[in-house]
């Protein structure tokens, strides 16, 4: 009990790397995230709930660029990010990994990978030295090969991969630029069973690391349960909780907007 | 892999060819034509660059190797036929290029790539009919002629024997033709291997990048219009380049040979024959057209004779009919080889 106290204020002492402050978006007249505060802290997973329609993938990509807000503002580290292009704020350290599969098809998995690597390590404007001799770059991308269980795939163009390798190629490629924040959009979506697990153990390290800050997109309660420290949910673009994962989902407005009063979350 | 070798093989062999063509073929119309396919890879190659790694559709390209061909002309015109006013004309022309290729790529590789290809194709036009109405400046329609560097002058020995003639080697007379053609051979050569070491770089990556998914590429950290508009300068910098070695070739430059949209869909074939985004296949895509519209009409000549005996066949294959015949050939090889003739080869004939 006074271990758990002292490590929630700890937490609450360690600086945010990631904030968004009064962050809204609208399209026309629908405003599809409305005025949403909030904190992420380095070590931290906050798993982002919330029913189809809520925002969140719409506040994701407000974050990483994607889309521009309309008002209010994400600051990381003190750096104000929200004016900054897609790659501007990947170069910040804000990491991105999208819930459809959104890769370079026709480029070797390796390929994809070496990619984030080398944007990373600011080698793409290197034009005249040939890749074989660039030995690092491809080194460092067999590893996020072999984190993700992908090496015996390193030649096959992205698009030939199954479901599952493409989600797990997705992964790679967020870890391949060595983000700050990782962000997640559902990444067990449409995988089978005994591929999931693979990406979670992926998740899971990261967030051992206790300087990454972790933001993540799921549905599947057994993941949320798993991987949360914390818990907000988005609802019609509006956050309306925010906190422990058990205190989160035991409250009665989550039961309400989240299940529709359909019963025990448990 | 060994598909790739395979292409590789092709495309080394013709370069193979055209180092040893004023041996091989010693006809002055052949020789003609292997300068004329040397300087075709490297424009084609540079034309793969935008449309084959990058996706950037572009009809600009003849612009740019005019821009770096007229360079040349104007300089050896106005001033005289030394190598200074190439240099003077040939850098003039290149940085124009240059300029123009980064205002044209900040101003408009942000728009979709329907739009940026009718911006080329307007400043292609601009360009054309300003060498036209330019006379005094560009000669108009009718070009210019002007002498080439002495050291390409016919007269030239470059070697000569014990009596002070011009020496041969392997019957092949060592004067400026010879200095000419191996100008153009290995500027040319230089080039294509400039190209080839850039898509083969990790800038080279990033370009299929961009191609494949431009959103992504933004995502992980490379900022496309930076990367689109580099790309857009090293092609046009390098078609202007391979303009002004025509121009020194050549001895004459005029809309005809080097501005018109005519050459620009030369180009855009030879990039589809050959295959896009192979770099290699420009050099079995431009070698390809170019001995078609040389000596397709020779070919059709003597099987028009060939056939005199039989009705309808020889009418058929009267030498008046060779762009049907080009055609045909075309719509054949886009049947056969639907990826282009190397990126055929290499992807596999599988589907």
């Amino acid at each position: 009990m006074l271990a758990g106290a002292t490590e929630q204020n700890l937490n609450h002492m360690i600086h945010p790397s990631l904030s968004t402050r009064d962050l809204t978006i609208r399209f026309g007249g629908h405003t599809a995230v409305n005025a949403v505060t909030c904190d992420f802290r380095p070590g931290e997973l906050t798993v982002i709930v919330g029913p189809n329609g809520a925002g969140k993938t719409t506040y994701f990509n407000m974050i990483s660029g994607q889309l521009t807000p309309t008002s209010g503002s994400v600051e990381k580290d003190g750096v104000d990010l929200t004016r900054m292009s897609a790659s501007q704020i990947a170069r910040h350290g804000v990491g991105r990994a999208f819930q459809l599969t959104n890769l370079f098809p026709q480029l070797s998995v390796l390929e994809n990978i070496r990619l984030a690597v080398q944007a990373q390590a600011g080698d793409g404007r290197r034009f005249f030295t040939p890749v074989a001799k660039l030995s690092e770059l491809t080194a460092r991308a067999e590893r996020y090969l072999e984190a993700t269980k992908l090496s015996d795939k390193a030649e096959l163009p992205a698009a030939a991969l199954a479901h599952g390798d493409q989600r797990k190629l997705e992964v790679a490629l967020l870890m391949a630029m060595e983000p700050d924040i990782y962000m997640f959009d559902e990444p067990t979506a449409g995988m089978s069973l005994d591929h999931a697990p693979d990406v979670l153990d992926l998740i899971a390290e990261i967030k051992h690391d206790h300087s990454k800050t972790v933001l993540l997109v799921e549905h599947k309660m057994d993941v949320v349960r798993a991987l949360a420290d914390r818990i907000i949910v988005l609802h019609n673009g509006e956050l309306i909780a925010d906190g422990d994962p058990g205190e989160v989902m035991s409250s009665q407005v989550v039961k309400d907007v989240y299940l529709g009063n359909a019963g025990e979350m448990a | 892999m060994n598909r790739t070798l395979s292409v590789k093989i092709i495309a080394l062999t013709i370069w193979g060819l055209l180092l040893f063509s004023p041996f091989l073929f010693q006809d002055v119309r052949q020789v003609e034509v292997a300068a004329r396919i040397c300087v075709f890879i490297v424009l084609v190659a540079s034309y793969d660059l935008l449309i084959g790694y990058t996706g950037i559709v572009s009809f600009a390209h003849t612009m740019f190797f005019g821009l770096g061909a007229y360079g040349v002309a104007i300089a050896m015109k106005q001033g005289d036929n030394t190598w200074g006013y190439w240099i003077v004309g040939a850098l003039a022309g290149v940085l124009v290029a240059a300029v123009l290729a980064v205002l044209i790529g900040l101003l408009s590789l942000r728009v979709k790539a329907i739009f940026f290809a009718m911006i080329t194709l307007a400043a292609a036009s601009v360009a054309l009919v300003l060498a036209s109405q330019l006379s005094s400046f560009t000669g108009g329609e009718d070009g210019m002629t002007y002498s080439s560097p002495d050291i390409f002058k016919p007269a030239t020995k470059l070697l000569t024997d014990d009596e002070g003639k011009v020496a041969r080697i392997a019957g092949v007379r060592m004067n400026g033709k010879i200095a000419a053609y191996y100008f153009v051979f290995f500027t040319s050569a230089v080039m294509f291997w400039v190209m080839l070491r850039i898509v083969g770089s990790p800038l080279g990556t990033v370009l299929k990048a961009i191609r494949e998914n431009e959103a992504r590429a933004e995502g992980i950290g490379y900022r496309v219009v930076a990367y689109r508009t580099a790309v857009f300068v090293i092609a046009a910098t390098t078609a202007a380049l391979a303009g002004a070695v025509y121009a020194a070739w050549l001895k004459y430059t005029g809309p005809d040979t080097t501005l018109s949209f005519a050459i620009m869909i030369d180009i855009l074939l030879m990039v589809v024959i050959g295959g896009m985004g192979t770099m290699w296949g420009a050099a079995i895509g431009a070698t390809l057209m170019v001995l078609a519209q040389y000596y397709l009409r020779d070919l059709m000549e003597v099987a028009s004779d060939a056939t005199s005996a039989i009705p309808l066949l020889p009418e058929l294959l009267s030498p008046d009919r060779w762009l049907l015949w080009l055609g045909i050939i075309f719509i054949l090889l886009v049947y056969f080889f639907p990826a282009g003739i190397a990126g055929t080869i290499i992807r596999g004939r599988a589907k």
